[in-house]
């Protein structure tokens, strides 16, 4: 029998797949998650169950909505990857309301109307944050100090559940600004930043995150770590990172030295708030980032400059989210831009003088 | 050893183990012999023998066209049954003329060219080795089948100063060449100083990849008879035997796109090739067979096989025992670039390296997903091109978009394709692109021929019409003149006779 | 309403019909003067198309189907003996988007007299706008397949119905991959041996 082929080659593939890839991805997340719901107690592990347990049925509902195939789709580990983002990057004892919406926004709106898996212009979760951020301004930014398990803080169960259902307003001792927080109501009542990053804790203990904060704002030391194993494994590679948080620290650190009652240093800015979160798990994520290295540089370099400018200069303590969907909006520009070199042609794009090349010395 | 980076590229599962311990062995002479007429790039050769004849071994059976081309020789002794079409070794599963020998077990031997025998320098020519090449019908036995004996002549046209023996082999499962090395190095070397000689150029690089390290020691050992021939061990990474990424990663020399490497001085020729060179010249014997690997774990024992040209795959997996378990695919070449065979019953030609039988856990084929963006694809394409990018165009329909970001540039290695997270056929939607391309450029040239002959006709029929108006007129004005003159008082019997014609 | 009041809005409305006014020269001057002359269009068109005026598009000739293509009332694909590649010129003239998609495209098809029925009456000879059938009278007719542009009138002129169209198969030169399915498919079997 005499067959037509249909399909070309190649015919061997990499083992590597998307649900490979978003399974390495929440690994390097879990020890700063762990950590994070260790030091928050129940009401966090509540509210991390809701919001993604709210994002993976939303993606089922979506899926099916649009009549494509749930079964391979909704393991493949996407959706429950941007509620576990959007859940480090919410008030870890916030009502279960915040988590659902939150979830709900990331999906339906960040991910599914954009045309689903791969064609969403802005990052699902930071959009969620955004559009909660602005809808219950109070909700998101009630924190709370470390209340670690098994600490006279940490609430019992059924107490955890009060908070959880919005049935008991949270306790006022408990309520506990973050560092950026700190920095910006002091800066806004003309108290200099350098008597007020006096009181904040050294960071050393910032980059060990027992501090109040979300849980993604927590331990950058962690983070770190779980950036670091994302890149030797090549799921990520060190171009946004190290481009965000390079010009993040160098304009903290310039500003800082030309006026440190107005600036805060470097230290201060790559250790509190979601720098390091951002940097190593937000802003690397594929659909939303540049496809070229080139153009990484330039976004990551782009989302650190707008995180300090709204940090320093804006009326928001914490700007990474904003920055991270203002650059996003400039991706497809950056990829027309940014494109590698053709082999055999110049930048570009005209083709190399064959006089011109350099005489080999065998 | 130290050489130029090479930007892109994937590293592979080679499984070169499953073969490349077998030293190459011979198989017993096939009943039949199908010997296609073009088993190279360019026009396809035409017989000069007929049904009945009886052919000798390493006969010339079919002669090379004008033009780009190359002569067919008889693989073993027999008579011809037939010159027919039959189902050409290509995915299409099309037919092209084919002469089918029976062999007669045999193997005699035709009368061949005096063999030259003299140690360097060689008392022939350089334009005599040429001639020699191009009437024993070597092709490029990397797989490209392009004719060498029009290579070697690039010397005439370019400014060469550099031979590159390309002996990366850098396909999965192919050990043909790695073999060859091993065992045949003098004869390799041989072969590689003929064909410096023949280019007339001072330098030449004998590239290995790292991954073969006897063959490495092997050629290092018998290029010890030439000073100039230095042996690089090349980076294990695909695509290092594409041509172009050969040349960069030798010399640091790029070669510009969409020119030849000859452009800047270069000529590369395979290992196997400069091996069937050396054969040639020192016994005059065409080239008539080559050695194929048959592996994958489809098959029961994978082998490096001396093949007779024209063997048909089938007699070559029953000598490997068969095809067990049944395999998912079967591949002509190696499986990033070769091809699926339309069917075991096709013949081994010059450029068949391999015989691949894959099962789905070696393919590792999955369901497509969307494209994440990962931009794995990008970091992969040794070439510097966007493939999603490219790809998203062409399923859009806009080819002409796609052929404006480089998609010319693609050589269509399919190291885009392997790193896929999401299975995206990105290689094979370039692969219909520049074959889509390259239909409707044909496709316009020929409008414009018929256009020029629609305009011919309609410029002869208005001819025509202004023909026969002028000659109506001519009558109507004859027939005025004769009335005319019919009018006044003489009318002649021959104005009478005139105004009856 | 006051006097300032008044002044204020009178100055408004002043300014901004100021502003209209002169921007609606501007826009009346340069339709004028900068448009595109539509007739050098339809004339480029119609170089584009074979010019056989064999009416397979449905207008009366090439000169019409190209007015119409470049009116917008006709696709830049509608001439079939044109093929693909004229379409696709037409499209980048005229700036259209058309959509290549080569999976819904029709085998090109050329003309092919049966031997068995051809009386050798000349009609079709003389009916063929690219001379792409040799014969004389009451000799066997034939077409040349590199000249024939499947137009189709010959078909029509045949009174023995001794002409058809036939596709033509791709050569082991002329084949190229097909486009990626969206499933994958089992290879197509072509016959059993």
């Amino acid at each position: 029998m005499i067959t037509m082929a249909t399909r070309a080659g190649p015919f061997t593939h990499t083992v590597n797949s998307i649900s490979r890839t978003m399974l390495w991805v929440m690994a390097a997340l879990l020890p700063a998650t762990a950590y994070g719901l260790w030091l928050f107690g129940w009401p966090a592990l509540m509210l991390f169950v809701i919001t993604l347990g709210s994002a993976l049925a939303a993606e089922a509902a979506m899926l099916k909505l649009l009549g494509q195939p749930v079964r391979s789709r909704l393991f493949d580990g996407s959706a429950l990857l941007t509620g576990w983002l959007l859940a480090l990057s919410l008030p870890p004892w916030a009502p279960w309301w915040i988590g659902l919406l939150g979830s709900l926004s990331a999906i339906v709106i960040g991910k599914h109307l954009f045309g689903g898996l791969g064609q969403n212009m802005f990052n699902p979760a930071m959009v969620a944050r955004i559009v909660l951020l602005i809808s219950f301004p109070v909700q998101l930014t009630v924190w709370v100090a470390p209340a670690p398990f098994g600490s006279d803080a940490s609430p019992s169960f059924g107490q955890a559940l009060a908070y959880v259902s919005d049935s008991t307003p949270l306790p006022e001792h408990m309520s506990a600004a973050t560092s950026l927080g700190v920095l910006k109501t002091e800066h806004s009542r003309g108290v200099s930043v350098v008597k007020t990053a006096a009181q904040l804790p050294p960071p050393a203990q910032l980059a060990i995150g027992h501090e109040s904060g979300s849980m993604g704002e927590t331990s950058a030391g962690l983070l770190l770590a779980g950036g670091l194993l994302l890149i030797v494994l090549r799921i990520i590679s060190w171009h946004i990172p190290v481009a965000m948080l390079g010009t993040l620290a160098a304009l903290a650190a310039i500003f800082s030295a030309v006026d440190p009652t107005r600036f805060a240093t470097a230290p201060i800015h790559l250790l509190s708030g979601a720098a390091v979160l951002g940097a190593f798990f937000i802003a690397t994520d594929y659909v939303t980032s540049p496809v070229s290295r080139s153009g990484q540089l330039l976004f990551g370099a782009g989302i650190g400059a707008l995180t300090w400018v709204i940090r320093s200069l804006g009326a928001y303590p914490e700007g990474v989210a904003f920055a991270v969907v203002l650059m996003n909006a400039m991706v497809p520009l950056i990829d027309r831009g940014f494109r590698p070199r053709v082999f055999g042609r110049s930048r570009r794009g005209k083709t190399l003088e064959a006089n011109t090349q350099p005489k080999i010395k065998l | 050893m130290w050489s130029f980076r090479v930007r892109g590229g994937v590293k592979l599962q080679y499984h070169k183990e499953l073969s490349s311990e077998k030293a190459v062995v011979a198989m017993p002479l096939p009943r039949r012999l199908y010997l296609p007429l073009q088993q190279h790039i360019g026009a396809p050769a035409i017989p000069v023998v007929a049904v009945g004849d009886t052919v000798l071994k390493g006969q010339l059976i079919a002669k090379a066209a004008p033009g780009l081309s190359a002569p067919v020789h008889a693989s073993s002794s027999g008579t011809v049954v037939a010159i027919e079409e039959y189902v050409a070794p290509h995915p299409s599963g099309l037919r092209q003329k084919t002469i089918i020998i029976a062999t007669d077990g045999q193997d005699r031997w035709a009368d061949l060219p005096t063999p030259v025998i003299d140690d360097f320098p060689l008392g022939v020519s350089p334009s005599e080795l040429n001639s020699r090449v191009a009437g024993a019908g070597i092709v490029g036995m990397g797989g490209a089948a392009f004719p060498s004996a029009v290579k070697l002549d690039l010397k005439s046209r370019y400014q060469l100063d550099m031979l590159l023996i390309n002996g990366a082999e850098c396909e999965p499962y192919l050990t043909c060449d790695d073999r060859l090395m091993r065992e045949e190095a003098a004869a390799v070397i041989d072969g590689v100083r003929i064909l410096a000689y023949a280019l007339e150029v001072q330098s030449v690089v004998f590239a290995i990849e790292r991954n073969k390290p006897q063959a490495l020691a092997a050629i290092r050992d018998a290029a010890r008879v030439e000073p100039w021939i230095k042996v690089m061990a090349l980076p294990t990474r695909f695509p290092m035997g594409s041509e172009r990424h050969l040349v960069l990663a030798c010399t640091g020399r790029e070669t510009p796109s969409r020119k030849l490497t000859a452009d800047i001085g270069v000529v590369v020729h395979n290992v196997a090739t400069a091996r069937a060179v050396a054969r040639t010249i020192r016994s005059g014997e065409p080239l008539i067979s080559r050695v194929v690997t048959v592996s994958g774990r489809g098959i029961r024992e994978p082998a490096n096989i001396n093949v007779p040209l024209g063997t048909l795959v089938e007699d070559l997996l029953v000598f490997c025992g068969g095809l067990h378990p049944v395999p998912h695919k079967l591949i002509g070449g190696g499986p990033m670039m070769g091809a699926p065979m339309p069917s075991v019953q096709v013949p081994v030609v010059k450029g068949t390296s391999g015989v691949l039988a894959l099962t789905a856990d070696e393919v590792n084929d999955g369901a497509e997903s969307p494209c994440i963006r990962c931009g794995s694809c990008v970091s992969a394409c040794p070439c510097g091109l966007v493939p999603l990018e490219m790809a998203q165009l062409v399923r859009r329909g806009d080819l002409q978009g796609a052929h404006t970001i480089g998609l010319q540039d693609c050589v269509s290695c399919g190291s885009c394709s392997f790193i896929c997270p999401s299975h995206i056929p990105l290689s094979h939607y370039f692969n219909f692109a520049k074959g889509q391309l390259g239909a409707l450029d044909r496709d316009s040239r020929r409008q414009d021929r018929i256009r020029s002959l629609i305009q011919a006709r309609n410029e002869r029929a208005a001819r025509e019409a202004e023909t026969k108006k002028a000659a109506a007129a001519a009558r109507k004005a004859a027939k005025a003149a004769a009335a005319a003159s019919t009018a006044a008082p003489a009318a002649t019997p021959a104005s009478q006779l005139e105004e009856s014609t | 309403m006051d006097s300032t009041a008044l002044t204020h809005a009178a100055q408004a409305v002043g300014a901004i019909g100021l502003l209209g006014t002169a921007l609606g020269v501007i826009l009346g001057v340069a339709a004028r003067y900068l448009s595109t002359p539509v007739d050098d269009r339809a004339e480029a068109v119609a170089a584009l198309l074979p010019g056989s005026n064999c009416a397979q598009c449905g207008f009366a000739g090439c000169k019409q189907a190209a007015a119409a293509m470049v009116d917008g009332r006709a696709s830049p694909n509608c001439c079939p003996p044109g093929g693909a590649s004229t379409a696709q010129r037409v499209a980048d003239l005229l700036g259209v988007h058309l959509t290549m998609d080569a999976s819904d495209a029709a085998l090109p098809t050329v003309a092919w007299v049966d031997e068995e029925r051809c009386i050798g009456c000349t009609r079709c000879i003389r009916k063929c706008g690219s001379d792409a059938i040799v014969g004389a009278a009451k000799q066997m007719h034939t077409v040349l397949p590199e000249a024939c542009f499947a137009c189709g009138l010959c078909v029509a002129e045949c009174p023995t119905q001794a002409i058809a169209m036939k596709p033509v198969a791709p050569t082991l030169a002329t084949w190229h991959w097909p486009k990626p399915k969206p499933k994958p498919a089992a290879a197509i079997p072509l016959a059993t041996e």
